[in-house]
């Protein structure tokens, strides 16, 4: 437990002391957000219907890109090694790597979510449905995420290779994730596609560290 | 018995037994399904009623349905194969597991496209987003990703053991996609055939569906084991016994 919390601090320090870096995914998330009213229409009434969707493809988006480096720079610095040979089970410091990934990356993706479904005109009752929505699926995305990461580590140029890998996985979360406020949108009831949201963040919480120690071991041997 | 078994599964594990073994079944397997596909596709498409609703559309079904469930069951076999390599660090596992990959997506890919093709004249749209639909397009990405992801590695027993965890991680959706129809209940009709109901089709129209696809498996069999014998090949290039095969030193 306590190479746990040594490694969990250790990456909020590391993400603390680059803290400009932090930014890089909520911008992007703002702005992809921000395209879709120029792209399509300004109409607030479409806005507030397709508006959950769009929010939530564009933070999948956004922490698919923060991905890149969860496991490259210690990679490239030697550090995963280490992770390999420490006597401390490998899924609980998978996890402990994921979960500071969850409040450096995940978090501010959620705290800032409020702001675009104001620009997008959506209110009431979808409001709070996607908040809470992204609250239980941004998590998800990371634990999930991370596999793919962990997988093309020692890849040259795995940044496409870990799309192509991870986004027909994040589909069942983005499909309850954005059904949940839509359904609020249209009157319907919601409480069921939560549920789902949140034994898929129980399940990958249970089962998704094991299988990113499993590709650890993998890319560290390469 | 067991120990024939035990002593078949040991030899199967060795590439050279297998190649030799797989050699013997090639024949079987490609006469068998040439015959069986042969008897279904012509009964299916001549020979069974038309469709009270649908008329001659129905038909697709001949080649939609079992390419359907094989591009399931493949995906399913890679996750089984995948724990093999995982778990005992068979080497033939990892050849097999990356030689279901592409003619898994194939049958996906064929799925998905005579499904347009009948979606046209019955639903009056080649594509809809239905979820069944949806999770088959799912399923199509995620054997693209593990065929990315295998080709991606140079070393091909490191590239085996990623795309076992990436097979498996996947295999966690094909309860989804297969289950789709009874969770989200929409435009697409619930599954054709059960093993375990009786069939709701009529019988003229169900048995050449059986036999279509026991023909679609043992060519999907076939196809594989063909695979898998060149990629030992290929892998096993430096082995004497390859070398003595291809004439070499004699």
């Amino acid at each position: 437990m306590s190479a746990f919390a040594a490694l969990f601090r250790r990456d909020l320090a590391l993400a603390w002391r680059a803290r400009g870096d932090l930014v890089n995914p909520l911008g992007f998330f703002v702005i992809v957000v921000s395209l879709f009213p120029l792209g399509m229409s300004p109409d607030p009434a479409l806005l507030a219907r397709i508006g959950p969707g769009l929010v939530w493809v564009a933070a999948l988006l956004a922490v698919l890109l923060s991905l890149e480096n969860l496991f490259r720079s210690d990679r490239d610095d030697g550090a995963l090694e280490q992770l390999l040979v420490s006597s401390a089970p490998l899924p609980l410091l998978a996890l402990a790597r994921v979960l500071a990934h969850v409040i450096t990356v995940g978090v501010p993706l959620v705290l800032v979510s409020p702001l675009l479904a104001l620009m997008l005109n959506i209110d009431g009752e979808p409001f709070g449905v996607l908040l809470s929505s992204l609250a239980l699926g941004v998590p998800v995305l990371c634990m999930v995420g991370a596999i793919g990461a962990a997988l093309t580590t020692g890849i040259a140029r795995g940044g496409v290779l870990v799309a192509l890998i991870v986004l027909p996985l994040y589909i069942p979360v983005l499909v309850f994730g954005a059904g949940a406020a839509y359904a609020a949108g249209l009157g319907l009831p919601f409480a069921g596609q939560l549920a789902i949201l949140g034994a898929l963040l129980a399940l990958s919480v249970a089962l998704a560290p094991f299988a990113i120690a499993g590709a650890l071991r993998i890319s560290g041997s390469q | 018995m067991w120990a024939y078994l035990e002593r078949l599964w040991h030899r199967l594990g060795s590439p050279r037994h297998f190649y030799d073994l797989a050699g013997w079944w090639l024949p079987w397997l490609a006469v068998s399904s040439l015959l069986l596909l042969g008897v279904g596709i012509t009964w299916g498409l001549l020979f069974a009623p038309p469709d009270y609703q649908q008329g001659h559309s129905f038909r697709i079904i001949y080649i939609h349905v079992p390419a359907a469930s094989l591009a399931l069951t493949g995906y399913f076999a890679m996750a089984v194969a995948g724990v093999v390599v995982l778990v005992w660090r068979m080497k033939m596992a990892e050849v097999v597991l990356q030689s279901i990959a592409v003619p898994g997506a194939v049958m996906c890919a064929l799925a998905l496209f005579t499904g347009a093709l009948w979606g046209k004249p019955t639903w009056g749209t080649y594509w809809f987003w239905d979820a069944r639909i949806t999770s088959m397009l799912i399923l199509l990405f995620l054997y693209l990703g593990v065929m990315a992801l295998g080709s991606a590695i140079a070393s091909p027993v490191l590239a085996a053991r990623a795309t076992a965890v990436l097979a498996i991680v996947g295999a966690v959706n094909i309860p989804i996609i297969k289950y789709s129809v009874e969770w989200w209940n929409t435009l697409h009709q619930p599954a054709t055939f059960k093993l375990t109901e009786k069939p709701a089709m009529a019988p003229e129209m169900y048995w050449p569906l059986l036999v279509c696809a026991l023909g679609f498996y043992l060519f999907f069999a076939f196809v594989v084991v063909l695979r898998v014998r060149n990629a030992v090949l290929e892998r096993e290039a430096g082995a004497r016994w390859v070398r003595e095969l291809a004439g070499e030193g004699r």
